[in-house]
């Protein structure tokens, strides 16, 4: 029988490479198992990494991890065909260190991080996919690659390869995602001087902006829409509820050509040129469908286990920290030397009791609401559109007779309570 | 028997894009590769250990981070690594790297007498095919180049026997030991390498030398040593285009076909 | 007729043959090195080296060499680099050419990698433009570099010979003007088989039944955007009608709609037919540096605004299922009263 680790780490996404870092620095015999070329090499993220759950696990990695640009500004805009209105939010205290988020491209992120579990004594395999988990009187003992002699052990298994995660779905932890439960994003990189970026954002030098962007930017579908500024190139995606879109027959890739055609879009991105296309599922069932998160053996964490915050575009911060978590678990499962699902129940302890699951808590309706009730993309968010159309055009009109007008828009067919009834789901849906 | 195999690490040109407005390589997104020819030749040189016994070592001549192509190699089964690694060696062409990689080959040859060199049948990121000439001619050893099957070794003897790819065919060619063979890519095809060595691969560190290591002229490496020099880089010139038709396929055809019915004619003569 | 020796001022050229057959490459190269010896205002010598082979003098004469240094024994009836490279490096040490051309093929490339090294000298390989600084005697040689996505011209400032390697079908093939001579030089090499490492067991010619594709005067290159069986047949057919040879890009290769032999392009052929029809090519790079110099070039794609539209001196912009139909039919139309 080959080597045994303490613990072996399927997939090198942030989720499983914060679960390495932590239990290497702590003393633990740790395998990574990547099944592509390099860490990151695969993994799609639009781009918005949260300082606070990386500092958790490395301090003050700012000062030498690869980041594009600290967000100084988030923006959240309403996009109707032919207008916007926009909220948002630039605060100067976050141009400073430590900074609040940042951009970042995965590809470059996560082979940094990777560096960092590798210093620290993990052993990072490339190009080797987990196949199986070798399951042995119920509890899992190891992983069986896709390699020649590829069986390996290891007193912990940490799921962590991802929303598709085969591994999980085959222990039996949770069934096929259902098409509403998750959805289909598609982001493109593209390449504009930080000049360019700087002037059409309004950014002072290095600094960073977002703006995520509901109803037009996905056709009226449930899901978001967003740019982001990096050094010297915008990211740029939209991503909607795979249940809509295969129903539309829209394939992403029109989807995005027609988000980046948008008259409130295209002047930002004038003459930036397409560098890379990526698709790839968010997992958006949300609290619902968060599975059972250990068994004899095994944890699962990250986009495996549905811990992503779908109306918040927050995965990441997720991912790490439930990583985190399983790590520490699996310390302290070393040091009684149980590995048992009572022992690692811990790790869902602590999930449930950190922002992860208060927050998946809280927007557990959020996409059902806004799927199941059409109107808000297409009846609302238009007459939310108008309304500031209205009040902002000046032609005479008095601004009481505007806000009439505009209530009776916003009332089109509906009663009153009706409207009031849809507001009142989606806040508490949303906030 | 001792095989030794001269490997690069190169950008994988899949991923290199050209600016066209500033003229200037966009390599950002381009990674590092062990170049395929010598994944092949690795490959081979791993087989014929395995089936007459001995040790395969590689050799490679680049910053530090081409550690990563003997680590590649050590994948697919070599034994031992060495890289070159000085500023000094910066900046060499054909004729220089051939010389410090002969230089180390040989003082990898006096712990253990080498049988066999290994190279690619060229690199794909400078495409010369000169590499492996080179380090033969400078050993004074017989190369035997576009190799695409050993036929055989005989170790008692001390020869090989290849087939050579040639214009048109190719050769069988018989030589005598220590030689240099350079290999195509029809050799053989990679095995997915088992996982314990991609395990001894991640844990392997290479011997590194630095040109004090070697019993080497100064002079004779890096740009000073490189008799070529590159003057200017442009993009290639593309030729002009002519028009675009649209429309339905048979008119065109018919608008087509008087143009060039001349040349068709001529060419069948 | 004089034997004349020349100390400078030469440009030589590698003389390819198999078994008493020149290869084309060795006739472009003559003429790539009158344009060059007319600069250097010297002469064109080329270097026959093999067993018997006197009959190809001539040719080498009507194409345009002026010396002949010929070597003749049996010990070079086939290319050894341990042989050639010998004989090579003794006559350019005797005769001290400015500049040596060679064929980028596999032999010429073995061959320049050992005379290079041997004599320590500077080599570009595989070049595709060849262009001299007179004023400084200086070879500018081009070539491709990263995978076709730049060019770099290449000079070799202060050792002699300058030598280049360049690919075949890149220079033009020179007129043959019949009756044209020059000098013949005799050369005798000392070598003893015995002495020598390698041997030559047996050359096994690989024939394709259809014509070889680097001569063929009419291509149908087919690639990725040929999208089935079907319009690969159609392809091949209009390929029948016109009497030209199916090539590819990678991405048909790839496909396996062709074998790699039928690659066009910096890592397959270089071809310079004069009609060469792109069925469902994009026209990258690595493609069109392949048969860029086509007389014409007809790009069949659905996409108009694809790199090898832009190149084409007729640009269909349609599915080559549709376009590939009409062009045969009209094309048999066409044709018909010459096959009869
Ligand atoms: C378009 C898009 C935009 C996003 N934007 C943001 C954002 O701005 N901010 C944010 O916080 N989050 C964002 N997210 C979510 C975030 O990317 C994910 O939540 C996060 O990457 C999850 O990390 P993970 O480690 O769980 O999974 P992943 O990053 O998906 O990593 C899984 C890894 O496992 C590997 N793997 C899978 N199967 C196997 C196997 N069998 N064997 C071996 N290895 C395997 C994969 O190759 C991969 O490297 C976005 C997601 C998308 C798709
Ligand atoms: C180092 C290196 C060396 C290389 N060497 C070579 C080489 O020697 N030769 C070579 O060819 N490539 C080479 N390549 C690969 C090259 O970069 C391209 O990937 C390749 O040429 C693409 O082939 P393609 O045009 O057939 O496919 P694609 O680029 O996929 O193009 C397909 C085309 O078909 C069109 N199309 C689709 N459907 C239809 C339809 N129904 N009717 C008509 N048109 C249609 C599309 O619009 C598109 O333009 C090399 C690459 C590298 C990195
Ligand atoms: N820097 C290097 N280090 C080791 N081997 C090399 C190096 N450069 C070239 N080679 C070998 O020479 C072969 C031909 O390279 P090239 O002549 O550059 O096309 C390669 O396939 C390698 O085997």
């Amino acid at each position: 029988m080959s080597e045994k680790f303490d613990a072996i780490v399927v997939g090198a996404g942030v989720s499983g490479l914060a679960a390495a870092y932590v239990m290497a620095t702590n003393g633990l015999n740790v395998a990574i198992i990547e099944r592509g070329r390099k860490p990151g090499a695969k993994n799609v993220m639009g781009g918005v990494l949260y300082r606070k759950m990386m500092e958790e696990i490395i301090p003050e990695f700012w000062k030498e991890a690869p980041l594009e640009r600290p967000i100084i500004e988030q923006n959240f805009w309403l996009l109707d065909h032919n207008s916007v209105v926009k909220t948002g939010y630039r605060g100067m205290e976050w141009a400073d260190m430590p900074h609040n988020n940042y951009t970042v491209f995965r590809g470059k992120f996560d082979q940094w991080f990777a560096e960092k579990c590798v210093q620290a004594g993990a052993l990072l395999i490339n190009e080797t996919a987990v196949k199986h988990c070798i399951v042995k009187d119920g509890r899992v003992i190891g992983v069986e690659t896709d390699r020649p002699e590829g069986d390996l052990y290891a007193d912990a298994v940490i799921l962590a390869d991802g929303v598709n995660s085969l591994l999980a779905k085959e222990l039996g932890l949770h069934t096929e995602w259902r098409k509403d439960e998750v959805a289909l994003a598609v982001m493109e990189v593209l390449k504009l001087s930080a000049d360019k970026i700087e002037e059409r954002f309004h950014l002072n030098r290095g600094m960073g902006a977002t703006i995520e962007l509901f109803g037009d930017g996905t056709d009226g579908m449930v899901g978001t829409a967003y740019v982001y500024t990096n050094q010297n190139h915008i990211s740029i995606g939209c991503g909607a509820l795979l249940s809509q879109m295969s129903e539309r027959t829209t394939t992403p890739y029109e989807l995005l050509e027609r988000f980046k055609q948008h008259p409130m879009i295209k002047p930002l991105i004038e003459g930036a040129e397409p560098c890379e296309y990526y698709a790839h599922l968010i997992p958006e069932g949300g609290y619902r469908s968060v599975p059972p998160l250990v068994r004899d053996g095994v944890l699962v964490v990250g986009d495996a286990a549905q811990l992503v915050n779908g109306i918040h575009r927050e995965g990441s911060n997720l991912a790490m920290t439930s990583g985190r978590f399983a790590a520490e678990t699996v310390i302290r499962a070393k040091e009684a030397n149980r590995f048992d699902r009572q022992t690692l129940s811990h790790y869902e302890r602590l999930v449930r009791e950190s922002f992860i699951m208060k927050d998946l808590k809280k927007y557990k309706t959020a996409s059902k609401t806004l799927e199941d009730n059409p109107d808000y993309f297409h009846h609302y968010l238009p007459a939310v559109n108008d309304a500031m159309k209205e009040m902002f055009t000046v032609d005479g009109v008095s601004k009481s007779e505007k806000q009439k007008k505009i209530i009776k828009r916003f009332l089109r067919n509906k009663s009153v309570l009706g409207a009031a009834r849809d507001g009142i789901k989606l806040l508490w849906a949303v906030k | 028997m001792h095989l030794l195999v001269c490997i690069k690490q190169v950008p994988n040109t899949n991923e290199i894009k050209i600016d066209p407005k500033t003229n200037t390589l966009d390599r950002s997104g381009a990674t590092s590769i062990l170049n395929p020819y010598d994944a092949h030749a690795v490959e081979e040189a791993v087989r014929w250990k395995r089936a007459l016994g001995g040790t395969v070592s590689v050799l490679t001549m680049g910053p530090p981070q081409a550690k990563e192509v003997i680590q590649k190699s050590v994948e697919l089964g070599a034994d031992r690594g060495y890289l070159l690694t000085d500023k000094a060696f910066a900046g060499s062409d054909t004729l220089a790297t051939s010389y410090i990689l002969s230089t180390a080959v040989q003082k990898i040859a006096s712990s253990i007498p080498v049988d066999l060199v290994f190279c690619g049948k060229q690199a794909i990121d400078g495409d010369t095919a000169q590499v492996g000439p080179g380090i033969a001619s400078r050993l004074n050893i017989p190369q035997l180049t576009y190799v695409e099957r050993i036929i055989e070794i005989k170790p008692e003897q001390q020869t090989i026997k290849v087939q050579r790819h040639i214009d048109g065919g190719h050769e069988i060619v018989e030589s005598k030991l220590p030689c240099l063979v350079t290999v195509e890519k029809e050799i053989n095809e990679l095995t997915y390498a088992p996982l314990p060595d991609m395990i001894r691969a991640v844990r392997y560190h290479p011997v590194v030398w630095s040109v004090s290591d070697l019993d080497a002229d100064i002079n004779a490496m890096g740009l000073k040593g490189s008799p070529t020099a590159v003057k200017k880089i442009f993009t290639p010139k593309q030729r002009a285009g002519g028009e675009i038709w649209k429309g339905k396929a048979d008119e065109l055809a018919k608008k087509l076909v008087p143009l060039l019915i001349g040349d068709v004619l001529s060419c069948r003569q | 007729m004089q034997a004349v020796k020349q100390t400078a001022n030469e440009v030589w050229v590698f003389a390819e043959q198999l078994e008493g057959t020149l290869s084309n490459v060795t006739l472009e190269l003559i003429g790539a090195a009158r344009a060059l010896a007319a600069d250097l205002c010297g002469t064109v010598a080329t270097v026959l080296i093999g067993n018997q082979v006197d009959e190809l003098i001539p040719t080498l004469f009507e194409h345009g060499t002026d010396t002949v240094y010929y070597v003749n024994a049996p010990i070079f009836q086939w290319y050894r680099a341990e042989t050639y490279s010998r004989a090579f490096c003794e006559l350019i040490q005797k005769y001290e050419p400015e500049i040596l051309l060679m064929g980028a093929t596999t032999t010429g490339r073995d061959l320049a990698g050992a005379v290079a090294t041997a004599l320590k000298t500077g080599l570009t390989a595989d070049c595709t433009g060849l262009e001299l600084d007179a004023g400084q005697k200086l070879l500018l040689a081009s070539r491709p570099a990263l995978g076709g996505n730049i060019m770099a011209t290449i000079v070799c400032e202060k050792h002699r010979p300058q030598m280049a390697t360049v690919r075949p079908k890149v220079m033009p093939m020179p007129e043959r003007i019949s009756g044209r001579t020059g000098t013949v030089i005799y050369e005798q090499v000392e070598l003893r088989e015995q002495s020598l490492k390698t041997k030559v067991l047996e050359i096994v010619r690989e024939h394709s039944a259809d014509t070889k594709m680097e001569d063929a005067n009419i291509i149908v290159s087919v690639g990725r955007g040929v999208q089935n069986e079907h319009t690969l047949v159609l392809a091949q057919t209009l390929a029948e009608v016109l009497g030209g040879v199916v090539g590819g890009s990678r991405g048909a290769v790839e496909k396996g709609l062709v074998d790699d032999q039928h690659q066009v392009g910096q890592t397959g052929q270089t071809v310079r037919p004069k009609l060469y029809i792109a069925v469902g090519i994009s026209g990258a790079i690595q493609h069109t540096v392949g048969m860029n110099r086509a007389q014409t070039i007809i790009a069949i794609n659905t996409d108009e605004t694809c790199p090898m539209m832009k190149l084409a001196t007729y640009g269909i912009v349609g599915d080559a299922a549709l376009v590939l139909p009409a062009l045969i039919h009209e094309w048999t139309a066409a044709l018909k009263p010459s096959i009869a």
